[in-house]
């Protein structure tokens, strides 16, 4: 997993509250058996037209967004399917962070497994966020995982907090399952007892 | 124990599953069932490949082919989509080269994964349960802790048989009273979602409990749990009682004879006990229930069947009020339209939400002796060969073909536009399944939620229709 540490880049304004995991990348494209390529079919539905050209009144087919790094919505970001196919295009696509007043649960945990970045702000927040980012290619956004805090294009600093565990995996790209894997010991003997006191379970 | 303070169902299950915590409270949560399928496994499978790992406990762990596959007969002749083919193919190689147990494609227990693992007694009360589908919350209602999770989590339980996990807030939702006439699992969970909306539940594993919820069978209970994800909720649950117990008693693979009788001891513990603390608690009336159906694209755009279109030009909020107007639009709606005039071009029975048994029987109660209206295509989906099997014992899929249903194969079909069954732009329909967002379905196509029962009261109107209204006809 690629490590996340700080990132400078275009934000692009989503402001839908509710967004799916269906919209992020619809059912009919989740055939790879990759985790790369599903950035094309990223909010297929909104970013092509019936016969297949760009919709232009989306904003990822606007400059300057088309390079967005970062992405800006409203509520309940991410729910729906459990699909970790949603982070991967989202990623694929270039975008690495997302800023929602909130997100769904198990959207939430894939985004952390695979390099992308949740922040969590408050619904004002996001939305003065998106003005800054409608004012042209320069106006960046950083987010700083390091020290939990997102600068605006005019310097102020808006803090976050993440938790504490996934922050350091996150920062360090690190796996969780060779993390895991130190603690067979405990899972052997999860295991033998068990075994010992619900053997239907191991029949 | 006397002094333990009183714990939830999900307490004392989530406690029997701790392996170890980390220092930052995060807990090591021991898996007992890994369910798996083929559109979320294959990259999981590839990580372990390249760090040469294996699937700890092959036994613990059950794969079935459910998403891709056609519900017509070219299941027999292969699948034509290519990717889908490969997805299939990949899912049996994986199983092969790893040794995880497998359902072949025309096994008569092949299905929809949530509706073979309760159906072949592999989940249990007191289990923890995953799969890379947000709908595993569905074996909640055999008094498990289930819940869906993403690729890497899959890989990762392939790999130790457990997840890093925080514990979750508990919410109990209470429906008190009877079910009026007409209504059913389905009309509870939609009722609920409307009232909490589709984030209600975030960060909650739900309890259901009270009167309407012990007397629904398991698969009302099914329907119940499967849709808590669209509440927000990872995990629904509903203590094991004796029809849970009747029901792993018929199951092939549940516990049988001493192991049913031990195993029975420790599920007997399991309910909530008296003065249990829930974070959050709802109340509802059963009997304030009526028939549901939704309106726009999000399972929280509910309303009684009885309703109308709401007028987005009500709302206050600008934010809700764009949304609202996006669905009227998207749905091809006109506010104060009756629901009951909205004419259906597809009626879809089937999914992971509404494919069992019973609710085919429902289906083939309003269908007996009526016919489906000119221009309506509608088809019934078992959840799995051994549904189908029981449904044609039981002379179900005549009572449907006469009346001019689809009779299919089992699989996740028309639930969410992966396979051939698919909506084309600008169609409605009426489906028992769980999602109505943009595009579910096949894009452009435009989906209503509602009960089995309703749904086949649709097909046979032509038009979304009150149930109550289309009861079942003694004489064919």
């Amino acid at each position: 997993m690629q490590a996340f540490t700080t990132l400078t880049g275009i934000a692009a304004p989503l402001p839908k509250a509710n967004v799916d995991t269906d919209q992020i990348i619809p059912a009919r494209f989740l055939k790879s058996i990759s985790r790369l390529g599903f950035g094309k079919n990223l909010f297929a539905n909104f970013r092509y037209k019936e016969d297949g050209s760009e919709n232009p009144d989306f904003v990822l087919n606007q400059e300057p967004y088309r390079k967005a790094e970062i992405l800006i919505a409203f509520e309940n970001f991410g729910c729906g399917s459990s699909r970790e196919h949603a982070p991967w295009a989202l990623l694929d696509f270039g975008i690495r962070c997302v800023i929602a007043p909130d997100f769904a649960d198990i959207f939430h945990n894939n985004c952390f497994k695979n390099g992308v970045l949740p922040v969590r702000l408050p619904k004002e927040v996001c939305a003065q966020l998106m003005e800054d980012a409608k004012l042209g290619a320069n106006a960046r956004v950083t987010v700083d995982l390091e020290r939990e805090v997102v600068v605006r294009p005019n310097g102020e600093e808006i803090p976050f907090k993440i938790d504490p565990l996934r922050r350091h995996l996150l920062l360090n790209g690190l796996d969780d399952i060779g993390q895991t894997m130190q603690h067979a010991p405990a899972i052997d003997s999860f295991e033998a007892k068990q075994k010992a006191a619900q053997p239907w379970l191991y029949a | 124990m006397s002094a333990q303070k009183p714990r939830t169902l999900f307490d004392k299950i989530w406690d029997a599953h701790v392996v170890d915590t980390l220092p930052d409270g995060t807990a090591l949560l021991y898996i007992d069932l890994h369910l798996t399928h083929e559109v979320t496994t294959p990259q999981a499978f590839d990580g372990l490949r390249a760090a040469g790992r294996k699937i700890r406990r092959p036994e613990a762990t059950l794969g079935v082919i459910d998403h891709n596959i056609a519900t017509d007969e070219s299941r027999y002749t292969g699948i034509v989509d290519p990717e889908s083919a490969l997805q299939v193919a990949t899912l049996e190689k994986n199983a092969a080269e790893f040794g995880m147990p497998l359902i072949p494609l025309l096994d008569e227990r092949q299905g929809i994964v949530h509706v073979i693992g309760p159906e072949l007694g592999r989940s249990l009360p007191g289990m923890t349960i995953v799969c890379g589908d947000s709908h595993t919350s569905t074996h909640g209602a055999m008094g498990a802790l289930a819940f869906g999770i993403g690729t890497s989590e899959v890989e990762h339980v392939l790999a130790t048989q457990t997840l890093l996990q925080k514990p979750a807030k508990n919410m109990r939702i209470s429906v008190d009273g009877n079910l009026a006439f007409g209504c059913s699992g389905k009309d509870i969970v939609l009722a609920i979602i409307g009232r909490i909306g589709t984030a209600g539940g975030t960060g909650h594993v739900i309890e259901y409990a009270g009167d309407a919820i012990r007397a629904l069978d398991m698969a009302g209970r099914m329907t119940v749990c499967n849709m808590s994800i669209e509440g927000g909720a990872r995990a629904g649950m509903v203590a094991p009682d004796q029809t849970t117990y009747d029901y792993i008693a018929k199951t092939p693979n549940g516990p049988k004879g001493d192991a049913l009788k031990r195993a029975m001891e420790w599920w007997k513990t399991l309910p909530s006990d008296a003065g249990a603390h829930f974070d959050t608690e709802l109340r509802l009336n059963a009997h304030e229930i009526a028939p549901q159906v939704t309106w726009g694209t999000n399972p929280e755009a509910v309303l009684p069947i009885t309703g109308v279109v709401p007028n987005p030009a009500e709302v206050a909020d600008e934010a809700k009020r764009a949304q609202m107007e996006r669905m009227v639009q998207y749905m091809g709606l006109t506010p104060g339209q009756r629901l009951q005039d909205l004419k259906v071009d597809v009626v879809f029975i089937g999914s992971c939400t509404n494919s069992r048994i019973e609710d085919i029987r429902a289906a083939a109660a309003i269908a007996r002796g009526r016919r489906v209206a000119d221009g309506v295509r509608a088809m019934v989906v078992p959840g799995s060969g051994l549904v189908k099997k029981q449904a044609e014992q039981e002379g179900l899929d005549r009572i449907l073909k006469e009346a001019g249903f689809e009779w299919r194969e089992a699989g996740c079909s028309m639930c969410l536009g992966m396979n051939p069954d698919k909506l084309t732009p600008g169609q409605r329909s009426a489906s028992t399944s769980n999602r109505n967002f943009e595009g579910r379905q096949g894009p452009g196509g435009r989906t209503h939620l509602l009960s089995p029962a309703m749904a086949a009261a649709a097909a046979v109107a032509g038009h979304l229709a009150d149930v109550r209204d289309y009861q079942p006809k003694e004489t064919v």
